[in-house]
């Protein structure tokens, strides 16, 4: 199963034409405790760039942008009541949502494992 | 000048040291088109205490007090007696002088008061949270729109037409810009407002109702109608009360079915002031809504030895931090307004709040009794609490309101003020009772009235 | 200026071993004055009162359409003592002017005098209803209609709306004007330019107004990039909201350029006035080209914070903007007679956006406003903005060899002082800065505010604190600034000396206790 990433800092998983989305460990470390995070609704269409969901700490929301369009399947409800799992597992069970990708295309030119910490170090 | 401390020796030393020949070095980058030569003409120089006070005494004495008359006057803000307790507590510097709690290891003293409010008027209103307030009800209840809004992602909100028609207008205002669509009503004169009315106005694109408890007119009537109406369409009740001492008689709105319940929260511990500052109350019946509330929520949590305390909290939902994408662009809430309610709850507790609403009741009924009994008076309401509706024979009730004040009565709010131009309404005289009202009030109110009506029947055949 | 205060004197100070003044703990958990203290919901009952009021008469009858209210509501009642007790230890547990030095930026916490609340509770102001018949009221009217003309006087603008009831208000009050205006001639503007240093009420503002918010950026010196500004200018620009002075502390000095261009390009502006302390009496907005601009009465006219509020609002506006002005207003007859203008539809009233808040504004604030500015005249109100500008300079130059102040070579600074936590130690950061100076006995300035200045921390110092008070001040950021440098890892824990050592946010916000609940 590949795994992507964005220079927003997003993961996806892609099974298919199902896709899985969280925050990098890196993310959550700049944001710190995470405190509250919203969530798009299921059957709900995104498309890529835009807000898809927000990411709350004590002093800051940060949007979380759709990294490929897509319509929303399922999303994680384990955050509605322990959202410390952004922290303490960013990129397993802290995920954010599943969606049915619209155009498999759009994961062209998003980063792998190995280009994404590359970019991370250059920051 | 008593309120300014440097000396002309200060001023000159701190000059030297930060290097400036005069002050005028300090506002060189202030453009030479707007540099004034000296004190701005047309406005008085300094002037002592003696002379201030005289200036403002002169002022205040041309306006007749509440207390100095028998006084009737409601429609959304009412006169009750404040403990002398309160404005003792309020004046402490403490509270009087401090900011909103940034720093909340040297604001325990507002925050705890603000929890302990928050409770209060979650309680009073039958809700599972409120916040730490609003500017006052009208702007709260536009903030209950918008928040509705956005948990059903409708726009279209329908407001009862006996909703206070500032409020309306409030809401309609902030609507023209947010492309929210408005339907409002007015108020038909009939002793019970009309439920069903208003119900059939609910449909699928319907945000929220909004409905006023008591109303306008001071009827009351079971919520739990429109509460079931709304919800089988997927809107929410907003419930509006602007008279907290009600809720000591009847029923919260919370308990009705009410998602969101605002109000104005002057009665108790404000007082009258001509209009402001006053409080607004915001409140929730389900606690999932709270993070798409408005204002500012004071949480409890511990501090880093253990200890109980309190902090502001789910901030990220205000303009400071959300900008442009907050709930609401409110900053300054009305936190000392917030504790002078909180002081005045705490004294009466349980007990005196049921006892100050009964008291009111009761002498409104003694009111409504009374006036009755005038002729060219009729009684409109059926239900009410301590405010109701009289229609007046022979003159327009905005008329009236005037020569009773000519004869030293403060009679009442004519609908003629509230309705301009809404002939159907122009008879209609509002008349609010509070503890405050004696029984020689009503008499006096009774007689003036009485013989107002009586000069108008006189002079109508000679028209 | 090294002493701690004028005279020298400070108390010897005992310090244990860890390098902290512990005592035994005590059973009560009171320490001497501090004394703790429970919620009213724990020390309350249901059946206590402090007021006294006739029993009552379960048979009397009621036409409460059978909706009593039978469950128990919740409430607790505390008799006056324990009522007057509670309240006096909770204040205890604040930080307030009257206390002492509280230099938070852009919040101009200045000294309230007390005439101010005399007369705010004089019965003829205190004890009137908003709808009462105008003619028992025309010296409240008198009042809000003199207060206006001082505030046109100020400001050099041609009118004002009285009835916003807080800076954000007032904020809104002037958009809406703008979006108004723009609608009046059919010209449908999207956007509104918004200095990326600006309070987050502005974009908050226009944003709820239905604009889109751009951002224009500030140049190296700490003011608004004009070039940039002009670029960006067109016909979807509605107008732009200025703080001036900025929220760096500085006067925009090209403000009159930026106003003229502003207007060519067809738009409006607004100038936030939360600032305006450091000007008043000075310098006139209306002088630079500004078409609305709020004033805060509880910062610059001396109207008490009160813990958050109330604030009070009002809008001044240019005469482009004045027909849209919110409703109601006060007009005074050519008989010298006040009356209020209500309606929308009568001949007194242009074409008004409408109606913001019930009644007619902040009377309260009014008074002790009005108040305030007898008080000071015109030639007071001259020197409050002079001495609450050489105050912050003097804090600026004081400081500024010490700690990274991004802005000190941009000019004077207006009425605060802007620095930042460059070149702290040991992962300090301002917050640690901040509560360090909270055992020093005073009130953190604002930080992390504005946003253009990493750790930034703003210090408005107002006009009345006195020199003595100034050097203790300077002194005492000046050790904590050093301890910050150091990197004093013991200042990570601070503060230790305040009612509550830090709190736990992050807790509070995961899982909100926003009312307090019977335990189980």
């Amino acid at each position: 199963m590949p795994r992507y990433f964005t220079d927003e800092h997003e993961w996806i998983d892609v099974e298919g034409d199902s896709a899985t989305v969280g925050i990098t460990d890196y993310a959550q470390e700049q944001l710190g405790d995470i405190v509250f995070v919203e969530l798009p609704d299921v059957g709900a269409v995104i498309d890529k760039g835009k807000d898809a969901a927000v990411v709350e700490s004590v002093k800051a929301a940060s949007d979380v942008y759709a990294p490929i369009s897509g319509e929303i399947t399922e999303t994680n409800s384990s955050l509605e009541d322990d959202p410390a799992l952004v922290n303490s597992s960013p990129e397993e069970d802290g995920w954010f949502f599943r969606l049915t990708i619209s155009d498999t295309s759009e994961l062209e030119g998003l980063m792998d494992d190995k280009a994404y910490k590359t970019f991370v170090e250059s920051l | 000048m008593r309120y300014l401390p440097l000396t002309d020796t200060d001023r000159a030393d701190m000059l030297a040291k930060i290097g400036a020949s005069s002050i005028d070095d300090l506002f060189v980058d202030v453009p030479a088109v707007a540099q004034l030569d000296g004190p701005i003409h047309d406005l008085p120089m300094h002037a002592s205490e003696m002379a201030v006070e005289r200036h403002m005494k002169s002022r205040a004495g041309k306006n007749l007090a509440a207390g100095d008359a028998p006084f009737f006057l409601g429609a959304g803000a009412y006169r009750h007696h404040v403990p002398a307790s309160v404005d003792t507590v309020i004046q402490r510097g403490e509270f009087l002088t401090a900011y909103t709690p940034y720093q909340p290891e040297i604001a325990q003293g507002t925050l705890q008061m603000l929890f302990e409010f928050q409770t209060q008027v979650a309680r009073l209103y039958g809700c599972a949270v409120a916040n730490a307030s609003l500017y006052d009800g009208s702007t709260a209840c536009w903030e209950a729109v918008a928040m509705a809004t956005r948990l059903t992602r409708r726009k279209r909100a329908v407001l009862s037409g006996a909703l206070h028609p500032h409020y309306a207008q409030v809401v309609k205002t902030m609507a023209q810009f947010t492309g929210d669509d408005i339907a409002d009503a007015q108020p038909a004169i009939q002793t019970e407002p009309d439920l069903e009315g208003l119900i059939s106005r609910i449909d699928e694109e319907t945000a929220c109702v909004v409905v006023q408890y008591p109303d306008i007119l001071g009827r009351i009537s079971d919520l739990s109608k429109v509460a079931e109406a709304a919800h089988a369409k997927g809107a929410l009740l907003v419930a509006v009360n602007t008279e907290p001492v009600a809720l000591g008689a009847i029923k919260s709105p919370g308990e009705l079915g009410a998602d969101i319940v605002v109000g104005e929260g002057q009665s108790i511990g404000v007082g009258l002031q001509f209009g402001g500052p006053y409080l607004g109350l915001f409140a929730v019946r389900d606690p999932k809504h709270v993070r798409q509330m408005p204002g500012r929520l004071c949480g409890e949590t511990t501090d880093a030895e253990g200890k109980r305390g309190f902090v502001l909290t789910l901030s990220t939902r205000e303009q400071h931090i959300r900008r442009e994408k907050a709930t609401s662009n409110i900053c300054t809430n009305s936190g000392l307004c917030a504790l002078a309610f909180s002081v005045h709850m705490t004294l009466l507790g349980e007990k005196g709040i049921r006892e100050l609403a009964a008291e009111n009741h009761r002498l409104a009924c003694l009111t409504a009794d009374r006036l009755e009994r005038v002729p060219g008076v009729t009684l409109l309401n059926n239900a009410f609490f301590n405010e109701f509706t009289v229609m007046l024979d022979g003159k327009p009730a905005r008329e009236v309101v005037r020569d009773l004040a000519d004869r030293g009565v403060l009679g009442g709010v004519s609908l003629g003020r509230l309705y301009p131009g809404v002939q159907a309404l122009e008879n209609a005289l509002l008349v609010a009772v509070t503890e405050t009202t004696t029984e020689e009030d009503i008499d006096r109110l009774a007689t003036e009235l009485h013989d107002v009506l009586a000069a108008a029947q006189a002079k109508e055949p000679a028209q | 200026m090294n002493a701690p205060n004028k005279s020298g004197w400070k108390p010897a100070m005992q310090v244990s071993e860890d390098g902290l003044h512990n005592g035994p703990s005590t059973t009560t958990g009171n320490r001497a004055l501090m004394l703790e203290e429970p919620l009213i919901f724990e020390i309350g009952h249901s059946q206590t009162t402090g007021v006294d009021l006739p029993e009552i008469d379960d048979g009397a009858p009621t036409r409460l359409a059978g909706l009593e209210r039978s469950e128990p509501i919740g409430l607790v009642g505390l008799t006056e003592p324990e009522t007057v007790r509670h309240y006096t230890r909770l204040s205890r547990q604040n930080y307030g002017i009257d206390l002492g030095f509280f230099p938070l930026g852009s919040c101009t916490m200045k000294h309230n005098p007390r005439l101010n609340e005399k007369m705010a509770r004089l019965p003829g102001f205190a004890d009137i209803h908003p709808l009462a018949p105008q003619q028992s009221v025309q010296g409240a009217l008198q009042v809000i209609h003199e207060l206006g003309d001082w505030l046109c006087k100020l400001t050099g603008m041609p009118s004002v709306a009285m009835s916003p009831k807080a800076g954000a208000h007032g904020e809104l009050c002037g958009i809406l004007a703008i979006r108004a205006a723009h609608t009046a001639r059919g010209d449908a503007r999207k956007v509104v330019l918004v200095p990326e240093s600006a309070h987050g009420t502005n974009p908050a503002t226009a944003a709820f107004a239905g604009y889109e918010v751009e951002d224009i950026p500030a140049t190296a010196e700490g003011r608004v990039d004009v070039a940039k500004l002009k670029e960006r200018l067109g016909p979807d620009v509605a107008g732009v909201m200025i703080t001036n002075p900025n929220t760096c502390g500085l006067f925009e000095k090209d403000f009159r350029e930026i106003a003229d261009a502003v207007h060519d390009a067809g738009g409006y502006v607004y100038c936030d006035g939360a600032n305006f302390n450091a000007i008043v009496g000075r310098v006139r907005p209306g002088d630079l080209g500004v078409d609305a601009m709020h004033i805060n009465l509880h910062k610059t006219f001396s109207t008490p914070h009160g813990g958050g509020g109330p604030g009070s609002g009002p809008v001044v506006f240019s005469e482009a903007l004045a027909p849209y002005a919110p409703l109601p207003f006060v007009k005074k007859s050519d008989a010298g007679e006040y009356h209020l203008v209500e309606e929308e539809d009568g001949d007194e009233c242009g074409p008004t956006f409408g109606r913001m808040t019930a009644f007619h504004g902040q009377m309260g604030m009014f008074t002790r406003a009005l108040t305030y500015m007898l008080s000071h005249g015109a030639d007071g109100l001259k020197q409050v903005a002079e001495d609450a500008v050489l105050n912050a300079n003097y804090v600026l130059r004081g400081l500024e060899d010490i700690l990274h102040a991004p802005f000190a070579d941009s000019g004077p600074c207006m009425h605060e002082a802007l620095f930042g936590d460059k070149d702290f130690g040991g992962g300090l950061s301002t917050l640690d800065l901040a509560k360090a100076l909270i055992d020093e006995g005073f009130h953190p300035m604002t930080v992390y505010f504005p946003l253009v200045v990493h750790g930034a921390m703003l210090v408005e110092p107002t006009e009345t604190e006195s020199k003595a008070s100034l050097d203790q001040f300077i002194t005492a950021f000046r050790s904590v600034t050093e301890r910050a440098l150091a990197g004093d890892e013991s200042m990570k824990q601070a503060p230790y000396y305040a009612p509550r050592r830090r709190l736990d946010e992050t807790a509070a916000a995961r899982k909100p206790k926003l009312a307090w609940s019977e335990p189980e």
